[in-house]
């Protein structure tokens, strides 16, 4: 099967970089963010902004949590998935800007899952969408606020995304 | 997996999976809005052949937390009692379209009998069959040892003493099965007439003499509930000879260590098996119990339940 290596590590610190960037402009700073990761690979993601948004902004406060999703999904075909714990920043969600983060965005469920399992928790003042990869390919009305690439792919196309704690490199392949 | 009647189903992967579970969904208690979509639409129906309050209660909750319809269907106040079979009330249920049934009966292979019969083509739970085996209660009693213990994934090495009237008793025999499968060590107690010598063919010790069990020191000590329903004859001579014998009270209560955790099943008998000061001891798990009961049955159910769409 052959692959092809889309994003190499430097790529991958660079939008890390940029979405950081991105988020604090158009929060007009770093007040009231909360991160969330939906696992697995959007946990690290969320880690790696919040390291960077620290980095950039002095008076960055980090409000880091984990969003699982698995109870909430439409296609949960498979009762073997794994849940895995959700930890919510203890200030909480309500009035905050959430930042969603995930690492491909593909049909959009997994964030209507992610929007559903946000709305049982609290009422965050604004939701917004950071993904590492943005490949097409919505069924649902959803777009991403903060996108590291956008990589036009065809359905057949497998994208895997592999970050350095999760998966022992940075790299985002194709598979064909 | 599609039915759960028997611990024997289960490998030691998939019960520390279920435990994993029930460990996360059991944070859903703590929140405002305590509901998860995960079984919408679904509909479980509580199939009760004998009296249960809790375990009924909390399937009832469990399934609710999950999105799923719930029909309580208790047997003396439906047509069972004008004599139908449990053939023509499964699949009358089955009819009405139950995707899963949570069965207690007090015959022993009942809900196997309902899982394998192919009457229906929902799920069963077994919620207690007789003397035969109650698996959630053994799973939640599972995942309270290992909470307080903190023994990781299993229960390697953890001296568990169970208590009573072992002989009619599914709580036991779900229990033995479960926690030797997660490693733990298993000694039965009680007098001679309600424990019969077959059960260490189970892999568990025996022993006759509650202070010669205090003695080895179990980190766990369970109760069992003295099923007088369940028995024809005389097991014992008296109450007061059994609770002067068998009851946690008194200086045997003093024998616990520390850390020994003191569970039961419930209902307690308060003064018969359990001394009103063992119940009410901080080392009593009890109520601990009856949550993790709900974490449990949700894990349970979305594990049957999920993925049948």
């Amino acid at each position: 099967m052959p692959l092809r290596t889309v994003l190499d590590s430097s790529d991958i610190s660079r939008a890390i970089k940029r979405i950081s960037h991105e988020i604090l402009e158009t929060n007009s700073g770093s007040e009231d963010l909360v991160l969330l990761g939906i696992p697995t690979r959007g946990v690290e993601l969320a880690e790696r902004i919040d390291t960077s948004l620290a980095e950039i902004d002095p008076g960055y406060v980090s409000n880091l949590g984990v969003l699982d999703i698995t109870m909430y999904r439409d296609d949960s075909l498979d009762a073997e998935r794994e849940i895995r714990p959700t930890q919510i920043p203890t200030s909480g969600i309500d009035d905050k800007v959430v930042v969603l983060i995930d690492d491909v965005l593909y049909s959009g469920r997994t964030v209507r899952s992610a929007l559903d399992a946000l709305i049982d928790i609290g009422r965050p003042r604004q939701v917004k969408l950071a993904v590492l990869v943005d490949r097409g390919h919505r069924e649902l009305p959803i777009r991403p606020d903060f996108v590291g690439k956008n990589l036009p792919t065809s359905a057949a196309e497998r994208v895997n995304v592999m970050l350095a704690n999760t998966d022992g490199s940075d790299q985002v392949v194709i598979e064909q | 997996m599609k039915h759960l009647t028997s611990i024997r189903e289960l490998d030691t992967g998939s019960a520390i999976a279920i435990l994993d579970n029930a460990d996360e969904l059991g944070a859903v208690n703590s929140r405002e809005v305590k509901k998860l979509p995960a079984l919408r639409g679904k509909t479980v129906v509580n199939l009760f052949y004998e009296n249960s309050t809790r375990t009924r209660i909390s399937f009832e909750i469990a399934a609710k937390r999950l999105s799923a319809d719930v029909i309580n269907f208790a047997a003396a106040t439906s047509s069972v009692s004008k004599g139908e079979s449990l053939k023509d009330t499964a699949q009358t249920l089955e009819a009405l379209g139950a995707d899963a049934i949570v069965i207690r009966h007090p015959m022993s292979g009942a809900a196997q009998t309902l899982a394998t019969k192919g009457w229906i083509s929902g799920s069963v739970v077994n919620a207690g069959d007789g003397s035969h085996e109650h698996p959630t209660q053994a799973l939640l009693d599972a995942l309270t040892i290992r909470q307080i213990k903190k023994s990781g994934d299993d229960l390697a090495g953890i001296k568990v003493l169970i208590v009573g009237d072992i002989q009619h008793s599914r709580v036991a025999r779900s229990n033995v099965l479960l926690l030797s499968l997660l490693g733990a060590e298993v000694t039965l107690a009680g007098p001679e007439t309600l424990l019969p010598k077959t059960f260490a063919a189970m892999g568990c010790k025996i022993s006759h003499s509650f202070e010669e069990a205090l003695a080895e020191k179990p980190d766990v000590v369970m109760m069992l509930r003295v099923q007088r329903e369940r028995m024809q004859g005389t097991f014992f001579p008296s109450e007061r000879e059994y609770a002067a014998k068998w009851s946690l009270s008194g200086e045997r209560f003093k024998m616990l260590g520390n850390q020994t955790i003191i569970l039961h099943p419930g209902p307690m008998n308060r003064g018969f098996e359990i001394s009103n000061e063992a119940a009410d001891d901080p080392r009593s798990a009890v109520l601990t119990q009856v949550r993790n009961g709900l974490s449990v049955r949700m894990a349970v159910l979305y594990k049957l339940m999920a993925g049948e769409g």
